[in-house]
């Protein structure tokens, strides 16, 4: 037995697991109409590679990573694209984002597809072969996987965090007890190009059958399989780590600086299949449940729509009046189901008013400091929202509210009902907009100078060209030519120079803007010529 | 009385020179009031101050020949800040001026540009790029959106400000909508 | 709305009437050791906190049912009443109520946001307002032959008559808090004030059961997880070692430290009064800090101070010194290796 450790304080919701881990995954067929999401993952959107009208098969990409943090996204199954625009997607703003929609052909033909022999490839191979198939962390984050497994020195410890600690979800737990075998192989990828010390996987011990096949499936594999009290969040990257480890991610930094990396259960499974058979991240488990006659969970295509889902799961009863994608502590409020599967959407909840009843109205805070107790990474919630409603945001910043992840404990046991991490959120938005646009400041103010700088020099070396001709000019034209020349070479010489070290103001760019300014060259280029042509 | 004068005499040299040494000894490095005061500007350079751009501003404020509430893109949160830092009343500038507009970015309709580089002379901060007779363009990422570029245009729509607007990106999220007290 | 979408919290309501229950066990001993006039000052104390409260919350406009009903005037109320004389003259409560709940509660913003306990605000005022009052406590009923019946409590508290031939002095003595500080000026020792009547096994007549009842609804209050033991047994153990010091170096003229433990307001202010969150330090480390300081100030003024009792005037200190601990004893945040100083 290996010795667990504790984080501080923690929670434990009903957990409303059995109403949906009874019956086995569910193939959800392919839909007819399907809309998949640019911005499916953490950083900036994948860039559209198809057109209205285009014909697409069964894992082509048609969004290609923009940036350094961005994942590809690629067509759940063969057919027409209809539209890339702005349309509705789960998220909390309630804002469009741009899509690509695809009308199925019903053939489900694949594109070309093939697996990668990870085990002569090279590290680098593997990884890019990751991150072409669009492989991202499924238990919430969707980070890129390929980012989190570029890790430079030793590694001590892999961890895969199979917790499962939200209530009502079991996809990760149906996922373990039907493919532990799968899962297995993923994790002997990782295990391949991360040669770890050791590998945990750190499972609630509210699942025992998930316990139990995983730990059949890993025999011998140099896998340990934890099981881990149930307590929420457990699932949390940073306390499954260090309930495991007994160590502590840093603050503001990644689990490699300890020497450890953490990665979904599901999302190793995904790795398993865009390695050992080369299909791209098109697919996942969705837990249907609540206030549905039949919950369950399915294996439904990244853009099924949520309403075909909820059909499947015997259709939401009446009295339904919203909808979660994720749990009940961490997921996405939905007005309705007119919603799409996103590779985040682990569960989709129908919620009704007596299963969910609202918050009550919020009273003052007492001090009570249960949400304190309750506070996984030891912070004061009930100070930082006095700072933050008094506005007072460089103290909420002293008082760590970027520590805060949001897993929504101190609402959870809040005596007062005050919208606790609410306030956090806000303060971190509004907090992260003030550094933008500090930094913002910053660059024109350094602009607006060098522009300063360069305008007087320029003055200057006006005046000094004028004085020079006029002393020339006064000068007879019967002196020496060698000494005139050598000057003038002198002289053209320090005008380069001074070329040379004049500041560019294409410099210090980011490489987003230097691709613009090319974009833009480029435009003018052709519009110059058409200006030309019309002349 | 003699006495108590020289003994108070003797105390106020004393600390007089405690202080004096304090002073030297003890002498906080900050930065000069004008950084300072520029630290607090919102860097656009637009000039509605009535001063050429932010730094002479604060110059300006720092001798005391500006008030501190003239920065519109700043707004009150900058004016008040100011007004603290070198310790006079803020008073909020009246009038519809006073309104900060939305944030925007210029944008140069590449059919009507002529290549005339006003523009390019107008921008404080050198974010339009281009050549004579050739079409200019902005690069927006450094844009601050002073404005200063659209009067300086000759062509008529060619420079239009366009307001950022909210997508997922740079939506924030709300303030909680929770009021025990009845809106007065 | 957005996460999380389910909720444990009871309300402050459920809370403070929890409080309120574990208080009742030591209202039934106090009655059978006090006479009923314990009642009559709860429920004075109860209908003019109800009356001022709704009356502030009117004026500053605030919805009047949540708040009324959340409790916290009612406890203040119960905790004001329980630490005056029982047999108060009416206006005497009332005085101290409208204090507590006007000054000490809505003028700091109500709700929350006080800094001083309210019901210790009402009692400080009125100790130093009426002193005469404040120190006027009826005998247990086991030591005095001229027993009042019901009736003529409530007439003395209504009225301040008493039936034809008897007079205060008869029904009141000093506390034995108060006793025992007189005699000891008295030139008397300890083992002799001690054999006093008034004085139990180790505490006062009736006093000592009171006590160990509100040390009952103290550990339902920690089980129920109300409240933490931090500031309990800091308190207590602060109180303790004090007293042990002074009883080691003379037990002559000090009193044994259990005596401290189960006399006055001791167990009361442990775990009912010091324990209001809202003025009480938040984190653990000040938890402890500001129990132990409530328990020193307490002896240094029941030994040292004038007045008999301390534990008023150290949690109204302690709570002044709140968000100074408060700042200081911020706990280590998951992945800091230190603790900045949040407070600077």
């Amino acid at each position: 037995m290996r010795t667990l450790h504790t984080f501080h304080g923690g929670i434990h919701p009903p957990e409303h697991k059995s109403e949906s881990n009874g019956r086995p995954i569910a193939q959800a067929p392919v839909p007819r109409h399907l809309v998949v999401s640019l911005r499916q993952h953490m950083g900036a959107p994948a860039k559209p590679l198809v057109q209205p009208g285009d014909k697409v098969l069964k894992g082509q990409l048609i969004g290609e990573p923009a940036g350094f943090i961005s994942a590809a996204v690629h067509a759940p199954t063969s057919g027409t694209v209809t539209a890339v625009e702005p349309m509705t997607v789960p998220h909390s703003s309630g804002l469009p984002d741009l899509c690509v929609a695809i009308e199925a052909d019903g053939e489900d033909r694949w594109a070309e597809h093939s697996p990668i022999d990870y085990k002569s490839a090279s590290p680098q191979a593997v990884l890019d072969h990751i991150r072409d198939r669009g492989v991202v962390g499924l238990g919430g984050a969707v980070f890129p996987t390929h980012i989190k497994l570029q890790v430079n020195g030793k590694l001590e410890t892999l961890v895969i965090n199979a917790a499962e600690c939200e209530p009502w979800i079991t996809s990760d737990d149906l996922l373990m007890r039907e493919r532990a075998d799968e899962i297995v192989k993923g994790i002997e990828v990782l295990q391949h190009l991360l040669q770890p010390a050791e590998t945990l996987v750190g499972i609630e011990d509210n699942k025992p059958e998930a316990i139990a096949a995983m730990a059949r499936a890993a025999e011998g594999k140099g896998i340990d399989v934890v099981a881990v009290p149930t307590l929420y969040p457990t699932g949390g990257e940073k306390q499954l780590i260090k309930i495991l480890t007994g160590k502590e991610v840093p603050s503001g930094g990644r689990p490699y600086q300890i020497g450890v990396v953490c990665t979904n259960v599901a999302t190793v499974y995904s790795v398993h299949r865009a390695v050992n058979l080369g299909e791209p991240m098109i697919s996942r488990i969705v837990t249907v449940t609540g206030n549905v006659r039949q919950p369950g969970n399915f294996e439904a295509r990244i853009g099924t729509p949520v309403d075909e889902l909820l059909q499947l799961a015997g259709g939401a009863l009446p009295d339904t009046s919203r909808y979660i994608m994720g749990g009940p502590m961490m997921g996405t409020p939905l007005p309705n189901s007119g919603y799409h599967v996103q590779k985040a959407s682990n569960c989709f909840i129908a919620a009704s008013d007596s299963l969910f009843p609202p918050e009550p109205p919020a009273m003052p805070c007492t001090r009570c400091t249960h949400c304190a107790e309750a506070c996984p990474v030891n912070l004061r919630p009930y100070e930082l929202q006095w700072f933050i409603r008094g506005k007072n945001f460089d103290k909420a910043r002293a008082y760590n509210v970027f520590d805060c992840i949001e897993c929504g404990c101190c609402s959870y046991v809040c005596s007062s009902n005050i919208p606790l991490v609410q306030y956090f959120r806000y303060a971190k938005s509004e907090l992260m907009e003030r550094d933008r646009e500090k930094r913002a400041a910053e660059m024109a103010r350094q602009r607006s100078e060098m522009k300063q700088q360069r305008l007087e020099r320029e003055k200057a070396e006006k005046a000094a060209k004028h004085a020079a001709a006029a002393a020339a000019a006064a000068k007879s034209e019967t002196a020496e030519d060698k000494a005139a020349k050598q000057a003038a070479i002198a002289a053209a010489v320090e005008r380069a120079k001074a070329k040379k070290a004049e500041p560019q103001n294409t410099e210090n760019l980011s490489p987003a803007v230097q691709a613009e300014i090319a974009a833009v060259e480029e435009r003018r280029t052709k519009s110059g010529e058409a200006v030309n042509e019309e002349a | 009385m003699l006495t108590a004068i020289i003994v108070m005499a003797a105390i106020a040299l004393v600390l007089g020179a405690v202080l004096g040494y304090a002073s030297i000894k003890f002498k906080v490095e900050g930065n000069p009031l004008v950084e300072q005061i520029d630290a607090l500007l919102p860097q656009t350079q637009c000039g509605q101050c009535g001063y050429p751009g932010c730094k002479p501003y604060a110059e300006a404020v720092a001798s005391g020949e500006a008030a501190p509430n003239l920065c519109i893109p700043g707004g009150p949160g900058a004016g008040q800040a100011i007004a603290d830092l070198v310790g006079v009343p803020y008073e909020p500038l009246g009038g519809e001026a006073a309104e900060p507009a939305p944030k925007a970015v210029a944008a140069i309709d590449e059919k009507t540009c002529i290549g005339c580089t006003a523009c390019i002379k107008a921008c404080p901060v050198d974010a339009i790029i281009g050549a004579t007779k050739q079409v200019h363009t902005v690069i927006s990422a450094v844009c601050t959106g002073c404005g200063l570029c659209e009067p300086a245009c000759p062509v008529e729509e060619c420079i239009i400000m366009d307001p950022v607007k909210t997508d997922i990106g740079n939506w924030k999220w709300e303030y909680p909508t929770y009021e025990v007290k009845k809106v007065a | 709305m957005s996460s999380p979408h389910i909720f444990e919290g009871h309300g402050v309501g459920q809370t403070m009437f929890r409080v309120m229950a574990a208080l009742v066990p030591g209202i039934i001993v106090y009655v059978i050791a006090f006479g009923p006039s314990i009642l009559v000052s709860l429920a004075i104390a109860s209908i003019t906190a109800v009356a001022v409260e709704a009356l502030m919350l009117k004026i500053r406009d605030y919805p009047v049912k949540p708040f009324v009903f959340d409790g916290s005037v009612l406890l203040t109320a119960w905790l004001l009443a329980l630490s005056i004389p029982p047999m108060s003259p009416w206006w005497l409560i009332v005085t101290g109520t409208v204090i507590a709940v006007v000054f000490a509660k809505h003028l700091y913003g109500g709700l929350g946001n006080n800094l001083f306990n309210p019901a210790m605000v009402g009692f400080a005022a009125l100790m130093i307002s009426f002193p005469a009052y404040m120190t006027h406590w009826p005998a247990p009923m086991a030591l005095t032959s001229a027993h009042l019946g019901f009736a003529d409590q409530l007439s003395y508290m209504l009225t301040g008559s008493l039936p034809a031939g008897m007079d205060v002095d008869a029904i009141n003595m000093a506390t034995p808090l108060d006793t025992l500080k007189t005699q000891l000026h008295l030139h008397h020792t300890v083992s002799e004030v001690l054999r006093m009547p008034i004085y139990d096994v180790i505490g006062g007549k009736g006093t000592v059961w009171i006590a160990v009842m509100y040390l009952l609804g103290g550990i339902y209050l920690w089980r129920a997880r109300i409240i933490t033991l931090h500031i309990p047994l800091a308190f207590l153990g602060g109180l303790f070692l004090m007293a042990a010091f002074f009883y080691l170096k003379d037990a002559d003229h000090y009193v044994a430290p259990w005596f401290h433990l189960v006399t006055g307001g001791t167990m009361l202010g442990a775990f009912f009064i010091a324990t209001d969150p809202v003025t009480a330090a938040s984190t653990p480390k000040g938890k402890i800090i500001f129990g132990l300081g409530i328990g020193a100030l307490t002896y240094v003024v029941r030994v040292l101070g004038g007045y008999p009792d301390g534990v008023a005037f150290s949690v109204l200190i302690m709570n002044a010194f709140v968000p100074l601990i408060d700042a200081y004893t911020q706990p280590r945040v998951f992945g800091h290796v230190k603790q900045e100083e949040a407070s600077r």
